[in-house]
């Protein structure tokens, strides 16, 4: 190991900002690259994940001496399997007997490799995938896959995937210790779903990538509206997915949906920080390039026979990207294309956005039965986006003081900050006092 | 390869044949098509003939009548599978005939 980096393709010494610059990078472009091959010889992520980690450290350690090798991937890949087999070798007997996701070959090869920037082998572009669709696996409650995916996939280290979801860390290194003990003990595999299941188990990675992107794009509770750090991993982890499954439309409309949602954030949030509805941004400050690539992406997407959920959804979205001005939005074709989600993707959330579009295309009145009867759904009681919505149709409509009301009733059940904030301007707009708690059961 | 247990909980409520009767086809289909994945198996009776007996922190046994814990599922049975890996049970889990029910996957730690 003392003779790390010796490659002649090394650019010589480096500055240690330089240095901390090209690991900072390589753990962002990198990490999954050399955690997925690294799997294969550990069999375990756990150990994997050690070995990864130590790699890493090596790369700040030997990098200035010996320079930044023009590879970094393949140099820490290198690297972090070696140290597996270290970590392997110095482990009981019992462990190494049960290479439980090794594969025998890997370790033969990576023994005797030279450590170079070189890739040793070809490394297969499924190593990826596999570590995806372990991370994702049905078999683990979907906040532990979200979890695992952010520390896994994208690298984040277990504090970063706390405050990403806003619990302590303990809190978070337990959920995450928690599944790869399920993922070794129950023995989830670290491979490609059969053609059987890899319909149902993209859709369920397609799950966890959104969320990371939702999450991010309007964090639930919290002081800030936009969580960069997380949108941006959900782009990145979309944009993967995109280049290993080229073939799938699902995977093009999820990424279509993020580009067309992206373009708009630049006008989401004022000055200070405050959301501007879609119906008051500046589109002249939309990013064009955004929505020209989630244009292209959901053409593509929309060739397949039954377009998905998020290629519906990017629709929809496309919908409002290309409208020149608010009043000009083809609310009639949003509607349709909300008919059609609900069959593909029937959930409370989908009625309601069905329900607010059917208020634009045809007026408040078309939406208010509609709404009156989702606001009783034991699902969407707690959901603050139901009484927004009434209290907006209700002012529409000229009811300043029922509009009140579901202004209040919104107001207590959101915990973002800036969406409170955002729901009382509007509701202190409207000139009603603040409301007698009793007077809602009148009449 | 590894061993997991199929617990085959069913709803009797729903259940077309007496429990205790001969192996209804679905289910000799099904281990005539994984023969070479099952290594053991049962059914069992039904709820009504179960008997529960506890010890308590002390060492103190009860025996009462009924099932272990109440609930509106049942232990029907159990299979006991020899397959690679987790994704390999539950797709073995998923061609088990029950109704009104499920199959819950456990990774088997030991056997005698």
């Amino acid at each position: 190991m003392d003779r790390a980096g010796t490659s002649a393709a090394s650019t010589g010494p480096a500055s240690t900002t330089a240095v901390a610059a090209a690991v900072a990078d390589a753990h962002r472009r990198e990490w999954a690259f050399v955690l997925a091959a690294t799997v294969r010889i550990t069999g375990d992520l756990d150990d994997a994940e050690e070995a990864v980690q130590d790699a890493y450290a090596r790369a700040l350690e030997t990098w200035p001496e010996r320079g930044i090798p023009a590879n970094t991937g393949a140099w820490l890949t290198t690297a972090a399997k070696r140290r597996a087999l270290d970590l392997l070798r110095h482990s009981d007997v019992s462990r190494r007997a049960l290479p439980k996701l090794a594969d025998v070959d890997e370790r033969a090869a990576a023994s005797g490799a030279p450590l170079t920037e070189d890739r040793e082998e070809p490394v297969v572009s499924d190593d990826r995938l596999r570590l995806i669709f372990t991370c994702c696996h049905p078999a683990l409650a979907f906040e532990s896959r979200v979890a695992l995916t952010l520390r896994m996939v994208c690298g984040l280290s277990t504090p970063e995937v706390a405050r990403a979801f806003l619990v302590s860390e303990p809190t978070m290194a337990a959920r995450i210790t928690r599944a790869k003990h399920k993922i070794a003990q129950a023995g989830i595999p670290y491979r490609v779903p059969a053609d059987d299941d890899i319909r149902e188990r993209i859709e369920g990675v397609l799950d966890v990538v959104h969320l990371v992107y939702a999450t991010g794009h309007t964090a639930p509770a919290g002081a800030e509206l936009i969580r960069r750090e997380l949108s941006e991993r959900g782009i990145e982890l979309a944009e993967l997915l995109r280049l290993l499954l080229p073939d799938d439309p699902d995977v093009a409309g999820l990424l279509a949906l993020i580009y067309l949602t992206e373009a708009r954030r630049p006008a989401r949030t004022d000055g200070e920080g405050a959301e501007v509805l879609l119906e008051h941004q500046d589109r002249a400050s939309w990013d064009r390039r955004f929505i020209e690539r989630g244009l292209d992406l959901l053409a593509v997407a929309s060739d397949a026979a039954h377009p998905g959920r998020f290629t519906l959804l990017a629709a929809i979205g496309a919908v409002h990207d290309s409208s020149p001005t608010w009043e000009q939005t083809d609310w009639q074709r949003i509607a349709r294309l909300y008919d059609t989600l609900r069959d593909v993707w029937p959930s409370p959330v989908v009625e309601l956005n069905r329900a607010i579009a059917l208020g634009f295309a045809r007026g408040p009145d078309a939406a208010m039965p509609l709404l009156d009867q989702l606001a009783l759904e034991p699902q969407l009681v707690r959901y603050p986006y139901v009484q927004a919505a009434r209290a907006d149709m209700l002012q529409r409509l000229g009811r300043a003081e029922d509009a009140a009301l579901a202004y209040d009733e919104a107001i207590s059940l959101s915990d973002n900050d800036r969406e409170r904030a955002r729901l009382q301007r509007k509701r202190d707009a409207l000139g009603q006092r603040p409301a007698d708690p009793a007077s809602r059961f009148d009449g | 390869m590894a061993e997991y247990i199929l617990l085959v909980h069913t709803d009797e409520t729903q259940m077309a044949s007496a429990p205790g009767e001969a192996v209804s086809s679905p289910f000799q289909e099904f281990m005539e098509r994984n023969a070479d994945r099952l290594v053991t198996g049962a059914g069992l009776t039904g709820r009504d003939t179960a008997t529960s007996v506890r010890k308590d922190s002390s060492g103190n046994v009860t025996v009462t009548d009924g099932v272990f814990v109440e609930s509106k599922e049942v232990l029907g049975g159990y299979w006991v599978v020899d397959v690679a890996d987790l994704d390999e049970a539950i797709a073995l889990a998923k061609q088990v005939p029950v109704v009104g029910g499920g199959v819950e996957v456990r990774p088997v730690a030991m056997r005698s």
